[in-house]
């Protein structure tokens, strides 16, 4: 092949919304996300599938958005931090995390919050030992983890109540 | 289509191998082939004595199959890779065609006797895991071919495995990994045995000494202490950012010793929770 950069077409749904480029097909989805879609809620962090920052839900399954080209996303559905608030009202999750001081800087906080959605959505009552290996593989660099914790139990407690 | 396009080019899978690679620029196919749609190969199934896992099977999917309950080796290894977002994506059939040196898959499936089924243009065929991983990211796969299935025996009922990698954090690398399956009559009465050593070298590292010396006898920690020393001598675990190799041996040492009496606890009907370690 040529080594002029040819583009695909890619049609991508994020937070209920229809996207579709042209893009290389070496562009990464969490590039997609940020700089075609301008969405920068997710955040690239380590670049080398290490941190977690990245993570969004793709098709139900959490993913690390810098390992992942836009092209194998194409048809997929994806959500991203800012798919979380709906009608001016945060996310139980958002609110938990801010309530319980889960975050200080903030900027694992978008990987950690679509970590802990997909937590919630497949085990709604986890225990502290399944909250800690879901949340692996997402690095914090200020909380040291604690309040983050805290805040997924009280995030399915609430979501619990419903 | 991979054959039209040539030996530069690669298959992609689930990409969480791949990907870091060409970061790192280890790696420069031509083009990519993105097959992970290719819809019939995500199964697994478990009919007249033989488990089948479609290569495009996640670690995720098979983490939490009815197959992990059923051999819970499977879960320990599938369940232990990395982090909840790298098993969404990344596949078996993947992990052991990178045959990384410190991927689970290849090492847990020496354990389990596995054939690779490798398809190409003129058919397939099944290469024995032991035939399949050559050398570190070395492997059988020939020019076009493909991995389409992994296959090995239903272990029997009296039977039991556990699998650990031991790793600094979720989603590092193993620095050592270690897994036993063995099958036991009465009294811990060794009747069949694998045992493998990961990270350990540049293939998977098996010994049938060590298990020829565990056949017919009655487990005991002595016992298995002399066959991990004998496991260890094929070992030459290379130092690097996760351990120098004397720290590796000891690590390699300990969580033998930990998984083969896991294995012992299982093959008794026990239930045991098991998974990674960590630092």
């Amino acid at each position: 092949m040529s080594d002029e950069a040819q583009t695909v077409s890619v049609e991508i749904s994020i937070n209920g919304s229809r996207y579709q480029r042209e893009v290389e097909p070496r562009l990464l989805l969490v590039e997609f996300i940020r700089e075609e879609v301008g969405l920068t809620g997710t955040h690239i962090g380590c670049d080398t599938s290490y941190c977690g920052a990245c993570t969004v839900i793709l098709d139900g399954e959490p993913i690390k958005s810098c390992t992942l080209f836009a092209v194998q996303a194409d048809g997929g559905e994806v959500i991203t931090v800012e798919g979380l608030e709906q009608n001016d009202e945060l996310h139980p999750i958002q609110q938990a995390f801010s309530q319980h001081h889960g975050l200080q800087c903030g900027f694992c906080t978008p990987g950690m919050l679509m970590s802990s959605l997909a937590l919630l959505a497949e085990n709604p009552t986890p225990s502290e030992k399944e909250i800690r290996k879901q949340l692996g593989g997402n690095l914090c660099r200020c909380t040291g983890y604690q309040n983050i914790i805290k805040a997924v139990q009280a995030a399915a407690k609430t979501m619990q109540e419903g | 289509m991979l054959n039209g396009l040539g030996d530069t080019a690669k298959p992609l899978a689930g990409g969480q191998t791949l990907i870091p690679i060409l970061k790192l620029r280890m790696d420069e196919p031509s083009d990519l082939v993105d097959i992970a749609r290719l819809p019939a190969l995500h199964y697994m199934n478990n009919n007249d004595g033989v488990i089948r896992i479609g290569a495009l099977a996640t670690h995720g999917r098979i983490g939490k199959s009815d197959l992990s309950k059923a051999v819970p080796i499977l879960g320990d290894c599938a369940n232990g890779i990395a982090d909840a977002q790298v098993r969404s994506m990344g596949t078996i059939g993947g992990s052991v065609s990178a045959a990384d040196p410190s991927c689970d898959w290849p090492a847990l499936l020496h354990v389990l006797n596995a054939e690779i089924i490798c398809q190409g243009e003129k058919g397939s065929r099944a290469v024995s895991i032991r035939e399949f991983i050559q050398d570190s990211y070395t492997t059988a796969l020939i020019g076009g071919e493909l991995v389409t299935e992994i296959r090995f025996k239903t272990p029997p009922a009296n039977s039991g495995g556990a699998y650990i990698g031991f790793k600094k954090a979720a989603p590092a690398y193993p620095a050592a990994s270690a897994g036993v399956q063995l099958s036991l009559a009465g009294d811990n009465v060794c009747q069949e045995v694998s045992l493998v050593l990961g990270a350990a070298g540049p293939r998977p590292v098996t010994s049938a000494e060590a298990e020829n010396f565990l056949r017919g006898k009655t487990l005991t920690a002595d016992l298995l202490n002399q066959a991990a020393e004998i496991l260890l001598e094929a070992s030459d675990p290379p130092a690097d950012s996760r351990g120098s190799s004397d720290f590796k041996r000891a690590m390699l040492k300990s969580i033998f010793l930990k998984v083969a009496f896991r294995a012992i606890e299982r093959a008794g009907g026990e239930l045991i929770e098991g998974g990674p370690e960590y630092v």
